[in-house]
C-alpha cells in the first residue's frame, strides 16, 4: 500500500504510523463541566465504520508531519489525505 | 537416448553433464532437470508422500507434483525444487525423495500395501487414543514418515537479497497476451514490468507448433522480447514467479537470479523477494492442463498431452517411444500429429467423445476410455474400454489431454470468488477482482493465439488510456492455430484400482468419496479432511477433478460446489528469500554511539537498548564475573569520578514564540517559569492519565528549549510531542527537532567531576557560578559545548554534549583527564546500581500502568491543565490501595533479591488472590553492603517499615524483605548539590 504524504507524495505505507481515528484530534475542554466523562468517550470510545474512516498517520520515517486520511477499512483505499495542521476546509 | 535428432530450442552445441542419484547424465544447455532426464529415458524421480508410490515427471511447469528433487549447492541441499523448473547446469547434483534405500527399491512402499487402512481421515481416527501417546509416540512416528525432502541442518548463509520496485504496469506472464500488452504498454512510454517464471518467455509460443504470420511461435516471441529490451521503460524479469497479490496494488514476486548456475559469483544473491508496486497489472497467467482420472493414472509414463508437447517441441525429447494419447479434446489430436511430425510412434489415441473423428494418419478409438495402466517402474500396457469391449494396448507413454483451467490464483488473493464459465468447463477471474488487475489470453478463457493476443492488446489500451497516453497501432498476426472442441470428462468410472486426484497428497478418487460419506462435503471441509490440494498445489492439477467428483457425488454442478480459497504462494518461497537480511545483525540494525571504538578497545561487555549497543561494564584483569567489574564501577563514582557515555538519550529542541506555553501543556509541572539557564525535571502523562515518560527540561533561551527523554521511550515521546503541536495545538508557535543524534552527551559524576571538567574548560564550574540543575555554554578549545548540571548517580554530576563529530575526540579527552583523576569508564550495570540506590526511575518502574501517584510524585502535578490530568484524576487512579512505589531490603536469612518476584503479606497463601506487588528492579548495594530492590507494593507508602515477603514461583526463592522509602542513599541530596 502507499499512501500519497501532501509534502513528500506516494511512499510505502511503511514509512507511516498508524495513530487511530480522527476524532483524536478534537481535545475536549478540560475544563468544561463533566469534563471527565467527556475525556473517557475521548480517550476510549471509537466509531467502528464498515467503509470510510477518518484515520490519523503519522510520517515517522518521512517528513514528520501528521496526516488526517480518509481510508475506506473494506478496501484498503485511501480516498483523500491532508495535513492535520492545516484548517480543515470549510464545507 | 530420448532426444530427438533435430528441432527444439536447447543448444546442442553445449553437452551438460550432471548427476541424479549419483549416476552421471548428459543434457544440453536450455534442457530443465526434467526434459534432461526424460532425454535419458528416466521417467521415474520420486516416491509419493504417502503410499511412497513410484512417481514420473507429469507436468512441464511450476504445476509439476510428483518430480520434486533435493539439490546439492555448495555445502546445502536443497528439498523439494521441481525439476520440471529447474534450468540444468554444468555438474548440477540431483536426489530423488522420499525413498529408502532407493528409488527403485523402497521399503515405505509397504504404506502402499496397507493403504486400505491409510484412507482419508486415518489420522484422525487412529492416533486417538491414550492421550499419553500424543507427544511421546505418535508424533515422533508420523514425524519421521511424513514430509518429502530434508532440510539441511547447517546454518544456510548462502546470499539472499530482498528487492522493491515500482511500475505503471505489471505484466504477470509472458506468453503471446503478457507480450503484445507489455509490447503495447512500453511503445506508449508505460513503466512496465515483464515477470515471467520461466526462463525462456514466450509462454506456450515455445512449446507448441504455431506460425504467427510466416513465423514460427517461438520467433515471433523472441522479436518481440528483442524489441523490448531496447526499451529503457520496460524491465524483463525472467525466471521471477510472481507469488500473491496484497493490497494497494502490492504483487510479492520470487526472482531465482543464481539458481541456474552452478556457482554464485561474487555478491550475487541466490534469490530476490520482490515487492512490486503497480498501479495496474494484466494477469497472463495462462492455464493448467488438468489430469483426467482414471485407475493407475500416477505411473510414471503417464503425463500431460501439453507437457509432453513442450518436452516435444522446446526441448525435441520424445517422452515415450511408442505414445497413447487419452482426451476429451481436439488437443489430444494435436498433440499426435506433433508426436508423428517428429516421428514418434502413436498407439492411438483415446477419445472420450463418441464422435471424435481422425485429424490424422493414427489409430483413433472413438467414445473409449482408458480404464486401467501397468508396468512396475515404467507405464508398459494400458487397458481401454471402447464401445465394442476392452482391449489392450502396449505403449510406454500415456499423454492426457485434459481441460485447461485458467490460473486464476492471483485474481483471487484479495478474496474475490471466480466465475464459471459453461462454454469452456472452467473458472475464470471475476471482474474488479483485484483493483487495477485486467485478465488477459488464457486465463481470462481463450483458447486460440489469436484470441489471446487480441485480449493482451485490449487490456494494454485500456491500461495506457487510464495513464491518459495514446496506444500505438498494432498489427495482430495471422495465427496458425484454430478453435478446440471438448467435452467436460473428469474422470473414468470403470476399471479397477486406485485413480488419483491429488498426486502430491495422494487423495485418491475414492478418498473423496469417503469423505463425501462422511459428511465432509463443503469443499472447504472435503480439502482438509483430505489434505486434498493443500501445500504446494494450491489448486494447481487437483482441484478441477475434486470438484466435479464431488458435483456428481451431490448430484450438483460444479460452479455449486465451489472453490475452495487460493491463499499466496503460488509458488513455493524459500524461508531465506522471504527472510532476506532478516537473520542475525540483519534482524535489526545497531545504533553505535561516539564512545563505541573506544568501549570495544576496552574489551567493554555490550548490551542492547533499544537498538544502542551501550558498554555493560568494563572488565579489568583478574575480575572474573560482572559484579565485580560493576562493584568496582560504582564505588570509583562514590569515591572518585567516573564518565558514561549518554548519547542515547532522546534530545528534542523545542523553540517558538509559544514553546514555554506547549511544554506547560506536556509536562505535569510548570516549565515556563523555569529561568534560561536553568534545568528542571518533568514528567509527561499519557492522555489516559498514566505516566509516559520523565526526563530533564533545559531553558537555552527565552523561546528555546532542550528536553530529553528515555532512551527507550524516545520514539514514542517524538510521536508524542509532534501530535500535540501539528493536531491538537496546530495554532501554537512551535517547532520541534529531534537531536537525539546531533548531540554527543557524556555523564561526568563523582567529587572529582568538577576537578575533571576543570582539566577541559577554563569556565568557571564553581557551585555558585554553576549550582545544581544549571546550565551553560562552555568552550572546549575552539567548540563550543553545552554543560548541565545533572545527576542521575547522586554524585556531583555534569553532562557535556557536544556536536556528535566532536563525541569520540571528546571521549578520549575524557577519559585521558578521568583517569589523571584515579577515575574511568563506567557501564550500564554501575549506571544502574547507582541510580537504584538514589531510587530514581526507568522504564522498569514507568511501565505504563503507573500514575504519578504511584511514583510518590503527586506533589509535581501543577495547577495549569496537561495531557492526562483530566483522566489522571479518576478516582481508581487516585485509590490509597493501588501499587505504590517503595524500596525494599532483605530482612531474613536469605539475602536474595529478584527482578519480577512478587510480594505476599507474610503469613497468607502465595496465590495470585493474595499477590500485594512485584519487584521492578533490583541491584547489589556495594555501598550497603547488601542488595536493595524497587518495587510496586499494594497501598506501599503506607507499609514503610513492615516486612513483606518475596516469592519467586520460578525460581523457587522465598526473601523476607523490610520495606522502606525507595532512596537508599543520601536522601537529602547533599552529594549533588556539593
Amino acid at each position: 500500500m502507499k499512501l500519497d504524504c501532501p509534502l513528500c507524495g506516494a511512499r510505502d505505507i511503511r514509512e507511516f504510523h498508524y495513530q487511530g481515528a480522527a476524532s483524536l484530534a478534537d481535545r475536549p475542554d478540560p475544563d468544561a463541566p463533566e469534563a471527565q466523562q467527556v475525556f473517557l468517550d475521548y480517550v476510549y470510545m471509537r466509531d467502528n465504520p464498515a467503509g470510510e474512516n477518518r484515520e490519523l498517520w503519522f510520517h515517522a520515517h518521512g517528513c514528520g508531519a501528521w496526516l488526517v486520511a480518509t481510508r475506506n477499512v473494506t478496501t484498503h483505499e485511501f480516498l483523500s489525505v491532508r495535513l492535520a495542521a492545516a484548517r480543515e476546509a470549510a464545507p | 537416448m530420448s532426444r530427438l535428432a533435430q528441432g527444439g530450442l536447447i543448444d546442442r552445441t553445449r553437452q551438460l553433464p550432471f548427476t541424479f542419484d549419483g549416476e552421471t547424465l548428459l543434457g544440453l544447455a536450455g534442457d530443465t532437470l526434467a526434459s534432461a532426464l526424460l532425454a535419458n529415458g528416466r521417467h521415474l524421480v520420486g516416491r509419493s508422500f504417502k503410499y511412497h508410490r513410484p512417481r514420473g515427471i507429469m507436468t512441464a511447469g511450476s504445476e509439476e507434483p510428483n518430480a520434486l528433487v533435493t539439490i546439492t549447492r555448495g555445502n546445502h541441499a536443497i528439498p523439494n525444487l521441481r525439476a520440471t523448473t529447474q534450468e540444468l547446469y554444468r555438474a548440477l547434483d540431483a536426489r530423488s525423495q522420499n525413498r529408502f534405500p532407493s528409488l527403485d527399491f523402497d521399503l515405505l512402499a509397504v504404506n502402499d500395501l496397507l493403504s486400505p487402512f491409510f484412507g482419508a481421515g486415518f489420522y484422525y481416527k487412529t492416533f486417538m487414543w491414550p492421550r499419553s501417546f500424543w507427544d511421546r509416540v505418535y508424533e515422533p512416528v508420523i514425524r519421521r514418515a511424513a514430509g518429502l525432502g530434508e532440510l539441511g541442518t547447517e546454518p544456510d548463509d548462502r546470499l539472499h537479497d530482498k528487492g522493491f520496485a515500482h511500475c505503471d504496469l505489471l505484466v504477470i506472464g509472458a506468453g503471446p497476451a503478457g507480450l503484445i500488452a507489455a509490447l503495447a504498454a512500453g511503445r506508449a512510454g508505460l513503466d512496465v514490468i515483464l515477470a515471467d517464471e520461466d526462463f525462456l518467455f514466450g509462454g506456450r509460443l515455445n512449446a507448441e507448433r504455431i506460425h504467427l504470420d510466416d513465423q514460427p511461435g517461438n520467433e515471433w516471441a523472441a522479436g518481440v522480447v528483442t524489441e523490448l529490451r531496447q526499451m529503457d521503460n520496460v524491465r524483463l524479469m525472467g525466471r521471477t514467479t510472481v507469488t500473491g497479490t496484497y493490497d494497494g496494488g502490492i504483487y510479492g514476486a520470487v526472482q531465482r537470479v543464481a539458481d541456474h548456475l552452478p556457482a554464485v559469483p561474487g555478491n550475487v544473491p541466490e534469490q530476490i523477494f520482490w515487492r512490486i508496486n503497480a498501479r495496474h497489472s494484466i494477469l497472463a497467467t495462462g492455464a493448467i492442463e488438468q489430469p483426467i482420472i482414471f485407475p493407475g493414472n500416477d505411473r510414471p509414463g503417464v503425463m500431460m498431452a501439453g507437457a509432453v508437447r513442450s518436452y516435444l517441441n522446446r526441448f525435441a525429447v520424445a517422452a515415450g517411444r511408442s505414445v497413447a494419447i487419452f482426451s476429451n479434446n481436439d488437443t489430444g489430436h494435436r498433440t499426435a500429429a506433433d508426436l508423428q511430425a517428429a516421428g514418434v510412434e502413436v498407439a492411438a489415441v483415446i477419445d472420450t467423445r463418441p464422435d471424435a473423428i481422425p485429424q490424422g494418419d493414427y489409430p483413433l478409438l472413438s467414445g473409449a476410455q482408458v480404464i486401467g495402466t501397468r508396468g512396475r517402474l515404467r507405464l508398459r500396457e494400458i487397458s481401454v474400454q471402447t464401445a465394442s469391449g476392452r482391449r489392450k494396448l502396449r505403449a510406454d507413454c500415456l499423454a492426457v489431454a485434459g481441460v485447461w483451467a485458467p490460473a486464476l490464483h492471483l485474481s483471487c488473493h484479495l478474496g474475490a470468488r471466480p466465475v464459471w464459465r459453461d462454454d469452456i468447463n472452467a473458472f475464470v477471474p471475476a471482474d474488479g477482482a483485484v483493483p487495477g488487475m485486467r485478465a488477459a489470453g488464457a486465463v481470462a478463457g481463450h483458447q486460440t493465439t489469436r484470441d489471446t493476443l487480441k485480449s493482451g492488446l485490449a487490456a494494454a489500451r485500456a491500461v495506457i488510456a487510464e495513464h491518459g497516453r495514446k496506444a500505438a497501432r498494432i498489427r495482430l498476426p495471422h495465427c496458425s492455430d484454430g478453435p478446440t472442441e471438448g467435452a467436460p470428462f473428469w474422470h473414468v468410472t470403470k476399471g479397477k484400482g486406485r485413480a488419483w486426484v491429488d498426486f502430491q497428497n495422494d487423495v485418491t478418487a475414492k478418498d473423496i468419496a469417503q469423505a463425501h460419506r462422511e459428511n465432509f462435503r463443503a469443499s472447504e471441509h472435503l480439502k482438509r479432511y483430505t489434505t486434498l490440494g493443500m501445500a504446494p498445489d494450491q489448486g494447481k492439477t487437483a482441484n478441477m477433478a475434486a470438484l466435479a467428483l464431488m458435483a456428481e457425488l451431490q448430484r450438483r454442478s460444479i460452479p455449486e460446489v465451489g472453490t475452495t480459497t487460493f491463499r499466496p504462494p503460488y509458488v513455493p518461497v524459500s524461508m531465506a528469500a522471504l527472510g532476506a537480511h532478516g537473520a542475525g545483525k540483519g534482524f535489526a540494525p545497531e545504533r553505535l554511539m561516539p564512545s563505541d571504538a573506544l568501549a570495544r578497545k576496552h574489551g567493554a561487555e555490550f548490551v542492547e537498548l533499544g537498538l544502542w549497543q551501550r558498554p555493560a561494564w568494563y572488565p579489568r584483569p583478574g575480575e572474573t564475573t560482572w559484579r565485580e567489574s560493576c562493584d568496582r564501577e560504582a564505588c570509583m563514582v562514590r569515591e572518585t569520578v567516573g564518565i558514561c557515555d549518554m548519547t542515547t538519550l532522546g534530545k528534542i529542541d523545542v523553540q517558538g514564540r509559544n514553546a514555554a506555553e506547549f511544554l506547560d501543556r506536556i509536562y505535569v509541572n510548570t516549565m515556563s517559569k523555569l529561568a534560561v539557564g536553568r534545568t528542571r525535571y518533568g514528567v509527561m502523562l499519557r492522555e489516559d492519565g498514566f505516566v509516559m515518560d520523565d526526563g530533564t527540561v533545559a531553558r537555552l533561551g527565552k523561546r528555546h528549549f532542550l528536553l530529553t527523554s528515555t532512551t527507550g521511550a524516545h520514539d514514542q515521546v517524538w510521536r508524542h510531542l509532534t501530535f500535540c503541536a501539528q493536531v491538537l495545538w496546530p495554532d501554537l508557535d512551535v517547532q520541534l527537532c529531534d537531536v537525539t543524534e546531533a548531540w554527543a552527551q557524556f555523564a561526568i559524576a563523582g567529587p572529582k567531576a568538577r576537578a575533571l571538567l576543570q582539566r577541559l574548560t577554563r569556565a568557571d564550574i564553581s557551585n555558585d557560578a554553576m549550582p545544581f540543575m544549571s546550565w551553560r555554554e562552555v568552550k572546549l578549545g575552539k567548540v563550543f559545548a553545552r554543560l548541565f548540571r545533572i545527576s542521575y548517580s547522586g554524585e556531583l554530576g555534569f553532562e557535556l554534549a557536544v556536536p556528535a563529530q566532536y563525541g569520540p575526540s571528546l571521549a578520549e579527552a575524557l577519559e585521558e583527564c578521568a583517569r589523571a583523576k584515579g577515575g574511568d569508564w563506567f557501564g550500564l550495570e554501575a549506571l544502574n546500581v547507582l541510580r537504584l540506590e538514589k531510587g530514581f526511575l526507568t522504564h522498569a518502574e514507568i511501565d505504563g500502568r503507573v500514575t504519578l501517584d504511584d511514583l510518590g510524585m503527586a506533589r509535581l502535578m501543577a495547577g495549569k491543565d496537561c495531557i492526562g490530568k483530566v483522566m489522571a484524576d479518576r478516582p481508581a487512579l487516585r485509590a490509597p490501595d493501588r501499587m505504590q512505589l517503595v524500596g525494599l531490603k532483605p530482612a531474613g536469612a536469605s539475602k536474595l533479591l529478584l527482578g519480577g518476584a512478587h510480594l505476599f503479606t507474610p503469613g497468607d497463601p502465595v496465590d495470585r488472590e493474595h499477590d500485594q506487588g512485584v519487584i521492578t528492579s533490583q541491584c547489589f548495594s556495594p555501598h550497603l553492603g547488601h542488595p536493595i530492590a524497587l518495587a510496586l507494593l499494594r497501598g506501599g507508602r503506607g507499609r514503610i517499615g513492615q516486612q513483606i515477603l518475596m516469592h519467586d514461583h520460578l525460581r523457587g526463592v522465598e526473601t523476607l524483605c523490610e520495606v522502606c522509602a525507595p532512596v537508599f542513599l543520601d536522601p537529602e541530596g547533599g552529594r549533588m548539590r556539593g
